[in-house]
């Protein structure tokens, strides 16, 4: 299901695509270019955190067209970053969780991680609210 | 779990204790990499606050459809503007690390806006510098969204 969805512009021209799913819930991936780079060397943290939002909404879009509600509107109310270690030259994944996805807001975690996973390089949490489709 | 060799230490933008000036330095900073993608430019600078402006396109607009941007631009947008607010307060170019932000969205940004970016570093100690800004996209009194976060000196002190 999530394999199919369709990321937005800015996930397509910074060079995000879907990896894989993992159990439902779609891993992200963007390889390290000019594009996202920050300081000389490393990536950049808005690229980061734009890499995990757009991981936290494609989490929630599978969960919520699971629950026969893909055409739930999404709309951010806020996002909180942690930023643990620079990101270096090379690929980088992100995956989102849906922690609680009520009727009218949600709330999604977010990490990024480059070659070891244990080793997290970012953390995001993302509330949203649902607004049904009219 | 491998331990890759270090990587070589990092160049910086600019040697480590360089007078800091908002103008110059914004346009060199935001020529390339992601800065340079997004199209941030300087905008403007006081004491302790810089802005920059990120031009509305097609390419960067992240929900459904609307040409609504999304939030990755705004995050980046703040992020470099508060960053460089934090060496305009300290007079200094100091090599630091984001280590936390956090962004409330008003509302969605106007189709074919650009949005400006306001950062104010309202607090700097030795190794922290705790930072705020708006984003808006014409009337500062309506802005987009509100940020707050912190950013630490990695390779010595602000002051």
């Amino acid at each position: 299901m999530s394999a199919q969805q369709t990321l937005p512009p800015y996930a397509e021209a910074l060079g995000i695509v879907i990896d894989h799913d993992e159990a439902g819930e779609p891993v992200l991936r963007v390889e390290f270019s000019t594009r996202v780079q920050g300081r000389p060397g490393f990536l950049h943290g808005g690229a980061m955190s734009g890499l995990m939002e757009m991981a936290a909404f494609a989490a929630l879009r599978a969960e919520l067209a699971a629950r026969g509600e893909a055409s739930m509107q999404l709309k951010p109310v806020n996002i909180q970053v942690e930023f643990m270690r620079g990101g270096t030259e090379q690929v980088t994944y992100a995956k989102g969780t849906v922690t609680r996805a009520g009727r009218r807001v949600a709330l999604v975690n977010a990490e990024a991680w480059q070659d070891d996973r244990t080793k997290p390089i970012a953390l995001a949490q993302i509330k949203v609210l649902l607004i049904p489709a009219e | 779990m491998s331990n890759p060799p270090s990587p070589s230490p990092p160049t910086h933008v600019l040697p480590p204790g360089t007078r800091f000036d908002p103008s110059l330095a914004s346009r060199m900073m935001t020529r390339h990499g992601h800065g340079g993608w997004l199209g941030l430019t300087y905008h403007a600078h006081g004491e302790d606050w810089v802005e920059l402006s990120l031009p509305w396109r097609e390419e960067l607009v992240g929900i459904d459809g609307a040409g609504v941007l999304a939030s990755g631009p705004i995050i980046s947008l703040m992020d470099n503007a508060t960053s460089m607010s934090v060496w305009t307060r300290s007079g200094k170019f100091v090599p630091h690390a984001t280590l936390d932000l956090r962004v409330d969205y008003m509302r969605a940004a106007r189709p074919g806006n650009t949005v400006i970016g306001r950062g104010e570093c309202y607090k700097l100690t030795r190794t922290i510098s705790f930072i705020r800004g708006i984003a808006h996209d014409g009337d500062p009194a309506d802005p987009v969204a509100h940020v707050i976060g912190t950013f630490m000196a990695t390779h010595g002190p602000y002051r």
